[in-house]
């Protein structure tokens, strides 16, 4: 049995380690493009902060990691799958023959459409040829302003802030971290962030940019303008599908996998920023974009491709990020349900939050600004979903007694 | 068969020694807020739970990180944050369903019982057997449920 997996980030290599081990004898192969041993993209601001080298990003250590594993690293592109043949294009006109397939080619990320994105002073902070072109142009003292205030942004800024340049961030939604924060989380963060010398300019629409005497003018929908060195673009990310053209593979955000994280086509798997698989809150199909999905179904991917055929419950969407100095959290469903309850404490002065959303007596998600300790907590209660009784009262007047509730609800259940 | 932390909640008195153990061996200082083992009170301390990683046969934290900052002691079967890999993100501390790895912001890296490699310091010091290093099959989540708190169905 030759196993064929396109993408070497998280999602690849975890799904080639998983099936060595269910496996000694299948033959497997990954098929990466980038011209790197296998690496992290999110230890890339890591490096852009001068924290660690360029091995600090890898994913592995061990010098013949993948070669003691009988694991084979081909560095091309695929250009095209043929499930009819049972095979893929390789940009160098070869092709390579699976007999199970995993698609984990991760995504890429996109510019907003307006005039001037393509001037070489505007940069992605995507992959390592991404963070190597930022560290040879941009130098401390630097005018830069970052595209977009997700959750993606947020980390480079981090790091932006790290590499000393004077920063501007320009965000189009109403708050920073618009997707993982609620409004009173995204104000304090935003307050944190110009406190620490960082402009921000939220419900700012960056409308068209132009390179002039050396340097970047950048026009905003409401007439002004901000003159500077560099952008960095932190404006979304796209799953990379475009090779499945015509391939019969079911896609949409991303491609679409079932339970098994198998597409509509027997056979064919799809993991990590690729893939649009089943969300353990919604039970919808959803596209996370990171890493704990990344690696959880690469662990499932590869388990499936050997043979196990155990349904995934689906991965829960969460994030943890530190927000120069600040750290941030959110679990699945934190904006809540229809007719469930939520709880929220802001203490503005240690600048803390946390929110609590249940429904009935089961927590759905939750949001944490300040929170260091025992976090994981959170994501435990909403992925079991735990019945938390008489508890979801105390929580209701005091969300700060959520370990407690972990500890009387779960080890307390044989009581 | 590798050994693990066998806690009764029962025997525990809240002295606190197993905190300020485990902060001393690890970070160099008598200081509970530093510890990887926490011991939590109920009702006014009329109950307490001492509480830390229990080296999960899952091992979500590990999986999750980006770096392989976390690896198995082949000795011990801890899972182990080496600071020199580990860059600070986090996400092990959100993967972690029990909430065992948390964030120390003196380092800017994370910490989790590491078992101090086979001799932990809170098995140690705990004076009523509330907390020992014993022989045992039992894993992960199994183990968190039987080790229960039967005060608090
Ligand atoms: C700066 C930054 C910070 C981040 N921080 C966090 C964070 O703090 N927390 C978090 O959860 N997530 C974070 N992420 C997201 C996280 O890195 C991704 O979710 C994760 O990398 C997804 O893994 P993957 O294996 O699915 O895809 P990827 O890591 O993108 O790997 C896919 C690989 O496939 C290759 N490929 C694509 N097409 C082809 C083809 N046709 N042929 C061959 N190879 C191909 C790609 O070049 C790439 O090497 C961050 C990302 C970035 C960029
Ligand atoms: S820290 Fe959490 S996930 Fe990691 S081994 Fe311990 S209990 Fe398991
Ligand atoms: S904080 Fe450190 S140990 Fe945890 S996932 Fe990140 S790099 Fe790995």
């Amino acid at each position: 049995m030759h196993h064929v997996i396109v993408g070497a980030g998280p999602a690849g290599v975890i799904a080639a380690e998983t099936l060595r081990r269910k496996s000694l004898v299948d033959s497997i192969t990954i098929i990466g493009n980038e011209p790197y041993p296998a690496y992290s993209r999110m230890a890339i601001p890591y490096l852009l902060a001068g924290d660690v080298a360029e091995e600090g990003t890898y994913l592995r250590h061990a010098e013949n990691h993948f070669s003691d594993l009988e694991i084979d690293i081909l560095n091309e592109s695929v250009t095209a799958v043929a499930p009819t043949d049972k095979s893929v294009s390789l940009s160098n006109g070869e092709s390579v023959t699976y007999d199970r397939l995993l698609l984990a080619t991760g995504a890429s990320a996109i510019r907003p459409p307006i005039s001037g994105m393509d001037s070489p002073r505007v940069h992605n902070c995507w992959t390592l040829s991404d963070a190597h072109k930022l560290l040879h142009d941009v130098n401390a003292g630097d005018r830069v302003v970052l595209l977009g205030a997700g959750f993606i942004g947020c980390i480079v800024l981090q790091a932006l802030v790290e590499m000393k340049l004077d920063l501007t961030v320009i965000e189009l939604a109403d708050r920073m971290l618009a997707r993982m924060m609620d409004d009173p989380g995204g104000r304090m963060i935003k307050t944190w962030c110009e406190a620490k010398g960082v402009k921000v300019r939220t419900g700012a629409e960056a409308i068209a940019v132009e390179e002039r005497d050396g340097a970047l003018e950048i026009t905003l929908g409401d007439g002004s303008s901000i003159a500077a060195d560099h952008i960095v673009c932190a404006a979304g990310v796209r799953s990379n599908i475009d090779f499945l053209a015509g391939s019969g593979i079911n896609f949409d955000h991303g491609i679409l996998v079932d339970n098994h994280l198998q597409t509509n086509i027997e056979g064919i798997y799809a993991a990590g920023d690729v893939a649009q698989g089943p969300d353990l809150s919604t039970g919808e199909q959803q596209v996370h974009a990171i890493q704990p999905t990344a690696s959880e179904h690469g662990r499932i991917a590869g388990s499936q491709m050997a043979g196990e055929a155990v349904p995934y419950g689906g991965s829960l969407s969460m994030n943890v990020l530190n927000t120069l100095g600040l750290i941030t959290s959110s679990f699945g469903l934190w904006d809540g349900v229809d007719g469930g309850d939520r709880v929220a404490s802001e203490d503005q002065t240690y600048n803390r939050y946390l929110r609590l959303e249940f429904r009935e007596d089961v927590l759905i998600g939750a949001l944490a600004i300040g929170l260091t300790q025992h976090v994981g907590i959170l994501r435990g209660l909403v992925q079991t979903g735990v019945r938390l009784g008489a508890w979801k009262r105390r929580l209701m007047s005091d969300p700060s007694q959520i370990m407690h509730a972990y500890l009387a609800c779960v080890q307390g259940s044989r009581a | 068969m590798y050994k693990s932390l066998l806690i009764d909640p029962a025997k525990c008195t809240s002295c606190l020694q197993c905190e300020l153990a485990c902060s001393f061996e690890n970070e160099g200082l008598f200081n509970p807020a530093k510890s990887r083992i926490k011991v939590f009170e109920f009702e006014h301390g009329l109950t307490t739970i001492p509480y830390t990683c229990t080296q999960c046969e899952e091992a979500w934290c590990l999986h999750a990180c980006p770096v392989e900052a976390i690896t198995v002691n082949p000795n011990t079967g801890a899972k182990e944050v080496s600071d020199s890999i580990c860059v600070g993100c986090k996400v092990c501390t959100i993967a972690c369903p029990f909430g065992t790895v948390n964030y120390n912001s003196s380092t800017g890296k994370v910490m989790k019982c590491d078992l101090c490699g086979g001799d932990p310091q809170c098995a140690e010091v705990c004076p009523t057997g509330a907390i020992v290093y014993v022989d045992s099959d039992w894993t992960g989540y199994s183990k968190m449920r039987d080790s229960a708190l039967e005060a608090h169905a």
